[in-house]
């Protein structure tokens, strides 16, 4: 591929990816990089203003303590988890979360105010906000902060990152493309902070045809992150917890605000509320099936199981939560004052953060007082900063950290100078955009201190980085070798289009590792066939081809959604038992065991390329 | 179609070296047929509807048309966006509309101060406090389990 220039440039800590963990990273990293003289660069795939997660807008941050107890809120993220969690990493984003939202505030954030100037609140950990353009303005922040740097701050965008440059067990630097050009970019670093997001499309969507693009979670993060860190050797945790919303049907509009702010309930189709007839079931779930709020998976499960029993349609009473909040009000102009009111927070929540779903309701002249709207859940999705685990072992903070939490630097995962956060670290839920920017800010500090530690970046040798150009650019060139032997290029026997790759990947994840089509249930035997239909997906994944520059994106996409793959079917596997009913449920395996209270972890060998198997002890730092 | 583009509409940013809804697709969707100098949308099935296109588009050229798996037809949402707010006209499948406006920031664009006013409380690079801390905490110290 002679046509393709290749970039080279150097820098001291590395940035990969531009969403809320990256903005939270640079704005921290322009801080003390100024004080050190250090350099830092920031890589994105898309436009900062509008990339990752929170491309769309919020209409809420879940993650702000206020008033609330460090301890408490630690309680509550390691139960919503079923006693799965790394209490030092919860804790030590949650007690700097605050320092975060009051910045977003200033740099521009409407965040909703009662009549005493508080904020208003959700539910305990959740505020609202009027977030249509809170990526913009956290982009915004994090862009004058490397501005301060002068030359030693920049950010590329519209590069796609494909893999790590490795200097034997130490991280130093990433590779790309330019999506725009025929460039080749080689990022040599001292630091590698690693925040490309979580993972969607491993698993089949619910709609097929042009509905694809509709998963709740955004098409355009493809598990670059976990690729990231399992191809540079790192110690995965968590891989088994995938997370299942459930959302308003089909559009996979939020439910929260009608939760917990409108106070609506589910029903089936019987006008039974699932919450209290399958109260009973939570016993066998004990203790976590026993604490305020009841566990998101064990909620998804109750409905579940009414599905399963035929009482579905579930929907939202969206109908009773208006008439319920109205009826309070006894004068006829407060009461259609309320009514408005009420009317425009309902329509902003989906207008900030899933337009799609306002789409559908006017589609359907769907009147939300009138007629109660049908939930459900999705497919399963890797997001680690939210509800569900899924990403790297990271060191957990100095002082905080028990000794086997403790490595090094903080969030540095078990490869030198490989930092994550965000989607890309593990076992910390329930950080959310909040508490993944200020995941970043942690992140990046720690870099530093790495970098100012151990100044020395080594050389990597040219021929190293000409064998990963040739191979990153690879499906152009077989498909320029093949493409005219078949007269549509789509179907050719010598190569596997990305399209093709992806549809593959999702029927074997759906069928065999407890996608929707098998009510999310599996077992040993489906998983080793699961296994076995990967690895031949795996070696067709040599003869992925690429017909520009966006299929060669596509094509990345693709190998990186099959790494989280991978991990995820043997974590699955490793885990006999059913912790979290609602994300998945073992059949051969169906209740849950004391002997499994641990974290699953794994690791891949870059050596061997085999895979390898860790249990990891939790360790209570609150009871 | 997801985001569509309304051919009398787009004039293709007046081929300034790079259109407004290629530069800002998150998933990389929309791209300039260079022949009739006009956007669209190369992959409908892979767009989120996220209107991160509709929104930026100087000309009002684009539009959402919902999923065909799943959405009846007529309704339309469309936002104008301008500073410090957003327009939205939700018209419905029987035709009635609905309006509503929200604020979007509550500062000049270009405006966010990384420190806000804030002083760093520390310059070591071993204690925890972070960038404006803890000044920017709503507390004099980091809470303790
Ligand atoms: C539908 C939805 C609703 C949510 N609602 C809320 C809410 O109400 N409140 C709340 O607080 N949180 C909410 N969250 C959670 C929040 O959005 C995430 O926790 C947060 O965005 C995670 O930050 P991140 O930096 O890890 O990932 P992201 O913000 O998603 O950023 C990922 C970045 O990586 C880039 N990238 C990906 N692959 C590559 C690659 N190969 N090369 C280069 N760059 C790459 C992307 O372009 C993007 O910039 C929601 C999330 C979703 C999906
Ligand atoms: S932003 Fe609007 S005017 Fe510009 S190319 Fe895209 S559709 Fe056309
Ligand atoms: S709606 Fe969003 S995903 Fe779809 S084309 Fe526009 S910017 Fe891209």
């Amino acid at each position: 591929m002679d046509h393709f220039e290749t970039i080279e440039i150097k820098t001291d800590i590395l940035i990969l990816g531009g969403g809320m963990s990256a903005c939270g990273a640079a704005y921290e990293a322009a801080h003390w990089a100024k004080q050190h003289n250090l350099k830092v660069t920031l890589v994105d795939k898309a436009a900062m203003d509008r990339s990752g997660a929170v491309a769309m807008g919020l209409s809420a941050i879940n993650l702000y303590l206020g008033k609330n107890s460090l301890k408490d809120y630690v309680t509550y993220v390691k139960n919503d988890l079923m006693g799965i969690a790394r209490d030092d990493l919860v804790a030590n984003i949650a007690r700097h979360v605050d320092s975060s939202v009051h910045l977003f505030e200033k740099w521009g954030l409407p965040i909703w105010k009662d009549e005493e100037g508080n904020y208003v609140k959700e539910g305990k950990w959740q505020i609202m906000i009027h977030g249509e353009s809170y990526k913009n303005i956290v982009s915004e922040a994090a862009k004058n902060a490397l501005k301060e740097l002068g030359d030693n701050g920049s950010y590329y965008e519209r590069i796609f990152i494909t893999e790590p440059l490795m200097d034997g067990d130490r991280c130093v630097g990433a590779t790309g493309f330019s999506v725009r050009e025929n460039k080749f970019y080689v990022f040599r670093a001292n630091a590698v902070l690693t925040t490309m997001g979580g993972a969607v499309h491993i698993f089949r969507p619910k709609s097929v045809g042009e509905g694809l693009g509709r998963s709740w979670y955004p098409p355009f993060n493809s598990g670059a992150s976990a690729y990231f860190t399992i191809k540079a050797g790192a110690e995965m945790t968590s891989q088994e917890v995938r997370f299942i919303p459930v959302r308003f049907k089909d559009a996979y509009g939020p439910v929260g605000a009608w939760f917990l702010l409108f106070q609506a309930k589910a029903r089936n189709s019987l006008g039974e509320d699932y919450m209290e007839t399958r109260v009973a079931e939570l016993e066998k779930w004990a203790p976590y099936g026993k604490v305020k709020p009841i566990p998101a998976n064990l909620r998804n499960y109750l409905m579940m199981l009414d599905i399963e029993d035929g009482k579905g349609p579930i929907y939202m009473r969206t109908d009773e939560a208006i008439k319920n909040l109205l009826g309070k009000i006894e004068d006829e102009k407060e009461a259609r004052k309320a009514k408005k009111h009420l009317e425009s927070e309902a329509w902003e929540d989906f207008l900030d953060m899933t337009i799609s779903q306002a789409l559908h309701w006017a589609s359907s002249n769907i009147m939300p007082e009138e007629t109660p709207s049908e939930i459900a859940a999705c497919e399963p999705y890797f997001i680690g900063s939210h509800s569900g685990a899924s990403g790297a072992w990271v060191s957990g903070p100095e002082d905080m950290a028990p000794e086997a939490y403790k490595w090094g630097y903080g969030q540095m995962t078990t490869v030198k100078g490989l930092f994550a956060a965000g989607d890309a670290s593990g076992a910390s839920s329930h950080k959310f955009s909040s508490g993944s920017f200020t995941e970043g800010r942690i992140a990046a500090k720690e870099a530093i201190r790495f970098c100012v530690e151990n100044p020395k970046v080594s050389a990597i040798q040219q021929e190293k980085i000409d064998i990963v150009k040739k191979e990153v650019l690879k499906p152009l060139e077989i498909f320029s070798n093949h493409k005219d032997y078949s007269i549509d290029p789509e179907v050719n026997p010598n190569y596997i289009k990305p399209k093709a790759f992806m549809h593959r990947l999702q029927k074997i994840m759906d069928e065999y590792a407890g996608g929707v089509s098998s009510g999310f249930k599996t077992s040993k035997a489906f998983l080793e066939r699961g296994l076995e239909l990967l690895t031949f997906l795996k070696e067709d994944a040599e003869n992925l081809a690429a017909s520009d520059l966006n299929e060669l994106m596509r094509c990345w996409e693709n190998k990186h959604r099959l790494a989280q793959a991978d991990a995820h079917i043997r974590t699955l596997l490793f885990r006999e038992e059913t912790r979290w009913p609602g994300y998945y449920f073992r059949t051969d395996f169906p209740t849950m065991k004391e002997d499994w209270k641990c974290f699953a972890n794994c690791r891949w060998d870059p050596e061997s390329g085999e895979w390898e198997m860790i249990r990891r002890e939790i360790i209570d730092l609150v009871e | 179609m997801p985001s569509f583009v309304i051919s009398d509409k787009c004039d293709g940013c007046k081929a300034l070296d790079k259109t407004a809804c290629q530069h800002i697709c998150p998933n990389d969707l929309m791209v300039l047929n260079k022949e009739i100098n006009k956007a669209y949308n190369r992959a409908p099935e892979m767009c989120w509807e996220c209107y991160s296109c509709v929104k930026i588009c100087p000309t009002q050229a684009i539009e959402v048309r919902g999923y065909a798996d799943f959405m009846p037809m007529g309704g339309v949402v469309q936002p104008l966006r301008g500073t410090d707010s957003i327009m939205w006209s939700v018209r419905f499948r029987n035709k009635q509309i609905k309006r509503f406006k929200f604020p979007i920031r509550t500062t000049p664009e270009g405006s966010a101060e990384p420190d806000a006013g804030w002083e760093t409380g520390s310059v070591d690079l071993n204690s925890p406090l972070l960038r404006t801390e803890p000044g920017s905490l709503g507390s004099s110290e980091l809470k303790k389990l």
